[in-house]
């Protein structure tokens, strides 16, 4: 299934299709399919996620109207304000309080509102949701526990609308990070990370929430956790990312084709506890790799999936694992075009990594 | 029609502060006034207190400083609707908090301190930068991100600084500036200036933790902070009482007393802002809640309307609008003409017109700004381009 991307901006259409901007509507259906943008995706999960588990909760920041993205529509007029209710501003209070929640056996959804505000939560993810079934000798745990959290770029956040906070997470053994890059990857992602028996932070790139649109199943589905996917497949060089990167990088790979580079491109989908045995089968084909991701690149993810792939593939790369990932600034207003890792900076990495 | 004599100096007649009565933008008064002339007028409302006896309702003030009020919130709410207009047009991109309704608030405190003073604010902060002696052009060339931007264009309408007039900003993480201002107010202390400061947050900062450690540990230490919460009654689009079990944010604060403030009457901001002053300076910190409201919604993609209806806004407007009091004080008191405050108005639109039109002479920054200052100047820390090999830059 394609994965069509509307043209705004920096982001050119690579499908058959282009939308109009009445994004307003939550179903887009033509030609009686089911075509729906990411935040109707994430929406339906969340319907089923409820549906199906009637000790289910989901509860953050002005979620009760639907949320800023649209995400939590229709779920508390059908589940009633006991399931579904907004919280008071306390990212700290909103985290404690979910694990609270979830370590007696409930499964709690919570949202933060933007990523760039879960860092007054991370003493709470961090030091009590990753370690609860560990220091308890597996009396307790939070595995009901899954944080939602709209990431990333967006054209115009500016400093605390845009960042990419994953890579803080995937330090911490005991959570799992999953960032889903498409509608339909969204809602099988979110329905398993949420049945997932461990503490799972999703994070959702917002760029996409009206952007994406794909065919979504309307039925109960999962995606598996911890399985990367190739999305392409090539013979010349290995691209790994996530989330809305991915089109980028799906754009950089067309173009690489034209010059005769042919681009393997692999979606990660969960980030701990990633999957290396596909990309050390990929990269042992193709000699070489590129991982490219928004946040900045000292410390970013990119450095542990180099640093692994480096020590699983020593001799059979062809040249150094290059890293595409935004700038060591903060994210910033005005110039964020530059601070991007944009479709042209891959290029270049590609064409330099296949003539090392 | 009152005659009035020449004002000879400027500075207040009634008050035993040391504030100056300073017009934020300097024009020549259309009237002529006795130097000595004080009017006292009655607040809207009394004070309410919190563990402490409120001060009297009757402040007094001058006409000079009345017109400057007239004047000064003209402006702001100027500039806040020609920053409306702007964003529309897609000259300023990103957030934009206005704060069009809430301007008695900026403009009465200011009235009450002095610039040694330090103010603290979170991101509806264009007007609390223009009562701080901040200009026009520099507040439209941020918004715009331009280079004359008062932080450099590479902050934005959330971020914008004085460093001069003691303004700490202009923070977007809610609740963030509140310890930041305690911890002003801990360096004022140590230093015996003097000096207060004024740590300003809304009703939807008011229920996150990190507040009610720095009120703690502010207590605990005598610091000479006065908590700011302009209440305008909507966290985005929650209502108060849907977000705090106690809406009486004077009272939050327990040991720490606490004063109820009607924020839209600028002369129960000054009298409020100059009794927390002095109560700082010796008593430790005080909490003061603003009654306020915002016409516009929470930023400009928020329509104001879907959480609360339109009687409710133009209903402040009519009876609680800022302006508007000034102006029916002005008149009551024969101190101007409507004309002649028309008149200022449209001086006031004239220089927001002029003031943009400037702003957007201004370039965009240079692109070597995006590594400027992450860290101090000279610290060089060496970034690759793509190739990892020659290409190279290493941040100033």
């Amino acid at each position: 299934m394609s994965t069509i991307f509307r043209v705004l901006g920096r982001r050119v259409s690579i499908g058959k299709r282009s939308f109009s901007t009445s994004g307003e509507a939550e179903k887009l259906p033509r030609e009686g399919k089911n075509l729906v943008n990411l935040f109707t995706a994430i929406n339906q999960a969340l319907h089923i996620a409820l549906e199906t588990d009637p000790r289910a909760y989901v509860f953050g920041e002005d979620v009760s109207f639907g949320g800023v993205f649209r995400c939590t529509t229709g779920l508390a007029d059908r589940f009633g304000r006991d399931r579904v209710f907004n919280t008071p501003l306390c990212e700290q209070g909103i985290a404690g309080f979910a694990i609270g929640l979830a370590a007696m056996d409930n499964r709690a959804i919570a949202e933060i509102q933007f990523a760039d505000y879960i860092y007054p939560a991370f003493d709470q993810i961090v030091n009590e949701a990753a370690k609860f079934r560990y220091r308890s000798g597996n009396q307790f745990n939070c595995g009901g526990l899954t944080i939602r959290s709209p990431y990333g770029a967006v054209g115009h956040g500016g400093h605390y609308h845009s960042q990419s906070p994953e890579s803080f997470f995937c330090h911490v053994p005991g959570l799992k990070v999953v960032i889903p890059r498409s509608p339909r990857q969204a809602k099988g992602l979110l329905l398993a990370s949420i049945r997932d028996p461990n503490p799972v932070i999703f994070f959702e790139p917002k760029w996409l929430y009206r952007l994406a649109v794909e065919e979504v199943p309307e039925e109960d589905y999962m995606l598996p956790l911890s399985e990367a996917e190739v999305i392409r497949k090539g013979s010349d060089i290995t691209l790994v990312g996530w989330g809305a990167q991915l089109s980028i990088l799906e754009q950089a790979c067309e173009e690489a084709a034209k010059e005769g580079i042919s681009c393997e491109l692999i979606d990660l989908k969960t980030l701990i506890p990633w999957d290396k045995e596909t990309v050390e089968a990929s990269v042992k084909k193709t000699g070489r790799l590129i991982v490219s991701h928004e946040a900045p690149v000292t410390g970013g993810f990119g450095a542990e999936i180099s640093a692994s792939i480096i020590e699983r593939c020593f001799l059979r790369l062809e040249a150094p694992v290059a890293r595409i990932c935004g700038l060591d600034t903060p994210f910033p207003l005005v110039f964020e075009p530059f601070y991007m890792p944009t479709k042209n900076k891959i290029l270049d990495a590609i064409r330099a990594t296949v003539n090392y | 029609m009152a005659l009035l004599r020449r004002l000879v100096s400027s500075s207040s007649s009634s008050s035993s502060s040391s504030a100056l009565l300073r017009p934020i933008l300097t024009s020549p008064l259309s009237r002529p006034f006795s130097s000595d002339q004080t009017l006292t007028i009655e607040t809207s409302v009394p004070f309410t207190g919190h563990k402490i006896e409120p001060p009297s309702r009757s402040v007094d003030t001058s006409p000079a400083e009345l017109l400057s009020f007239f004047r000064d919130m003209s402006l702001m709410r100027r500039m806040e609707i020609a920053a409306d207009s702007l964003y529309k047009a897609k000259l300023i991109r990103g957030f934009c908090h206005l704060y069009d309704g809430q301007e008695a608030a900026a403009v009465g405190m200011e009235a009450a301190i002095t610039k040694k003073d330090s103010i603290i604010t979170a991101y509806r902060d264009h007007c609390t930068f223009l009562a701080r002696g901040g200009t026009l052009v520099e507040a439209f060339a941020e918004l715009m991100g331009r280079r004359n931007g008062c932080s450099d264009g590479k902050g934005g309408s959330m971020h914008f600084y004085k460093k001069d007039a003691r303004f700490y900003g202009g923070h977007g993480i809610v609740g963030a500036q509140v310890p930041l201002g305690c911890g002003v107010a801990f360096a004022h202390k140590y230093l015996k200036e003097g000096a207060v400061t004024f740590a300003l947050y809304g009703d939807g900062a008011a229920n996150q933790g990190q507040l009610f450690e720095a009120l703690n540990i502010s207590a605990l230490w005598d610091l000479p902070v006065i908590l700011i919460c302009e209440n305008n009654h909507y966290g985005m689009g929650t209502a108060e009482w849907r977000a705090a079990k106690s809406p009486a944010y004077y009272k939050r604060g327990d040991y720490v007393p606490g004063l109820k403030v009607d924020g839209m009457d600028v002369l129960a901001v000054k009298q409020a802002c100059k009794f927390a002053k002095e109560h700082a300076l010796a008593n430790g910190p005080i909490i003061l809640e603003m009654d306020t409201y915002r016409y516009h919604g929470h930023s400009m993609s928020d329509p104001g309307s879907t959480y609360r209806t339109r009687d409710e806004i133009s209903g402040v407007r009519q009876e609680r609008d800022p302006i508007e009091r000034v102006r029916k004080l002005i008149l009551a008191h024969e101190l101007a003409t409507a004309s002649e405050l028309k008149d200022t108005e449209k001086e006031v639109r004239k220089e927001v017109d002029d003031a943009i039109a400037q702003a957007k002479e201004s370039p965009m920054p240079d692109p070597s700004e995006l590594f400027t200052n992450v860290y101090v100047k000279g610290f060089g820390v060496e970034s690759f381009g793509a190739d990892r090999k020659e290409v190279k830059a290493v941040l100033p």
